[in-house]
């Protein structure tokens, strides 16, 4: 007997169902740890394209052109072989011989990051020249620290200038995570692949891990426009 | 709300997902295998070129409403009273303003594409990041590879970018008085 849609999808014997959502768990750590670090990269990528050296400028721009000019899945590949042979050739060096590799969720989230990052200085960047200068000045005349400046003024309205635009970035970190698939990491859509192998159903189970691609990006997207609307509060007449 | 729906429910699907549905998932479809279409559905060059269609056309379809509701109303009253109607108002008023405020949009789009068009490599089409990963692995050779790879697409993409503005700026030739 062949099981029928709901056998498969379930979770019986023959279900895909727990492998298809812990998939989706991983789908969804890969893009949040991607996204944080590409945060941190970001804020770096931000501060050296507003540094007032022109070398660091030069640093920052070259950053972002790059990363956002060659497709993402290039990179994916410059850092999952690229890591290995970093690291083999460090550890030969060092004295133990042999072939090392890293494992592909590490460097699938950093090259997510890498690429978020990107996006995300640009974002920062701009946010940041929209602040109304008058403001930090004012701090500073209050008698503020750089650091104290920086907590209270600078960064909560960066941040609310950022977030619309964080929210697109954070959907494109969402879908790259699906090219981590390449490399082994057994994500949403390598999931749906197996699945699809080995049940010989390729339409139902892509067609499900797009729906819960969906769903995860729905549902994502609500919680960041609530926090949208919670930072934009205090400027609401 | 409404009329953003087509453009986010594809806009959320990672391309690969849709390449993969194109590329295995239509051969389930029974009659599909059997009709005249087959011959292209089969080969991994016209499911990649099916699905970045698909794709960028979601994109499209926004970008051209964008430019189209962009045209100022006072252009179209005027075309109006001069007497043109239909086709005639959407030949010489419409659609040269809505071409003019779209392009800078469609070119950044376009740039998009070129840099969509690597993951046809995971269906076996042997394009730029095809033949790259393919040296990788053979060579290890990660980072050179890397760095000329990068840099034709950073190429291809300047170029682009350049024709794009090129064009732009003939579009806006009759404000080219204003920009000195």
């Amino acid at each position: 007997m062949t099981p029928g849609m709901f056998d498969l999808l379930g979770f019986g014997p023959q279900g895909w169902g727990l492998p298809l959502l812990q998939a989706a768990g991983i789908t969804i750590s890969a893009a949040l740890c991607g996204f944080l670090l590409g945060s941190v990269f970001g804020i770096g990528g931000a501060t050296l394209k507003l540094a007032r050296s022109p070398v660091l400028r030069l640093i920052g721009q070259a950053y972002t052109t790059i990363f956002r000019g060659v497709p993402e899945i290039l990179v994916v590949y410059l850092f999952y072989f690229g890591g290995s042979v970093v690291l083999t050739t460090l550890l030969n060096t060092g004295g133990f011989p042999g072939f090392y590799s890293l494992p592909s969720f590490v460097m699938g989230v950093f090259a997510v990051g890498i690429v978020s990052g990107a996006y995300q200085a640009e974002v920062y960047r701009s946010a940041y020249l929209r602040l109304d200068r008058g403001q930090i000045e004012a701090g500073a005349s209050c008698g503020m620290s750089k650091f104290l400046l920086l907590r209270r003024i600078i960064g909560p309205q960066t941040l609310r200038f950022a977030l619309p635009a964080l929210g697109n970035i954070w959907q494109s970190a969402l879908k790259e995570t699906s090219l981590l698939s390449v490399i082994g990491l057994t994500e949403l859509l390598r999931q749906a692949g197996t699945a699809a192998g080995s049940t010989r159903q390729p339409l139902l189970f892509y067609a499900v891990a797009a729906a819960m691609f969906l769903v995860i990006g729905r549902m994502t997207g609500a919680v960041l426009g609530r926090m949208e609307n919670h930072l934009a509060k205090p400027w609401r007449r | 709300m409404d009329r953003e729906g087509p453009r986010r429910t594809v806009s959320r699907h990672p391309l690969l997902l849709q390449i993969f549905l194109i590329y295995y998932g239509l051969g389930q479809i029974a009659p599909l295998r059997h009709s005249a279409l087959w011959p292209f559905l089969r080969e991994p060059y016209w499911c990649a070129i099916l699905a970045l269609a698909l794709n960028t056309s979601a994109y499209t379809a926004e970008i051209i409403r964008g430019a189209v509701q962009a045209v100022p109303a006072h252009e179209i009253e005027a075309g109006r009273a001069c007497g043109m109607s239909g086709f005639l108002l959407r030949r010489r008023i419409i659609w040269p303003i809505a071409l003019r405020q779209g392009l800078a949009v469609y070119g950044s789009e376009a740039i998009l594409m070129i840099k969509a068009t690597s993951l046809a490599s995971i269906i076996t089409l042997t394009e730029l990041t095809g033949i790259a990963h393919k040296l990788i692995s053979s060579t290890y050779r990660v980072f050179e590879i890397f760095i000329v790879t990068g840099a034709i697409y950073l190429a291809l993409t300047f170029l682009m970018s350049t024709a794009f503005a090129l064009f732009e700026r003939q579009l806006h030739a009759h404000h080219a008085h204003r920009r000195a």
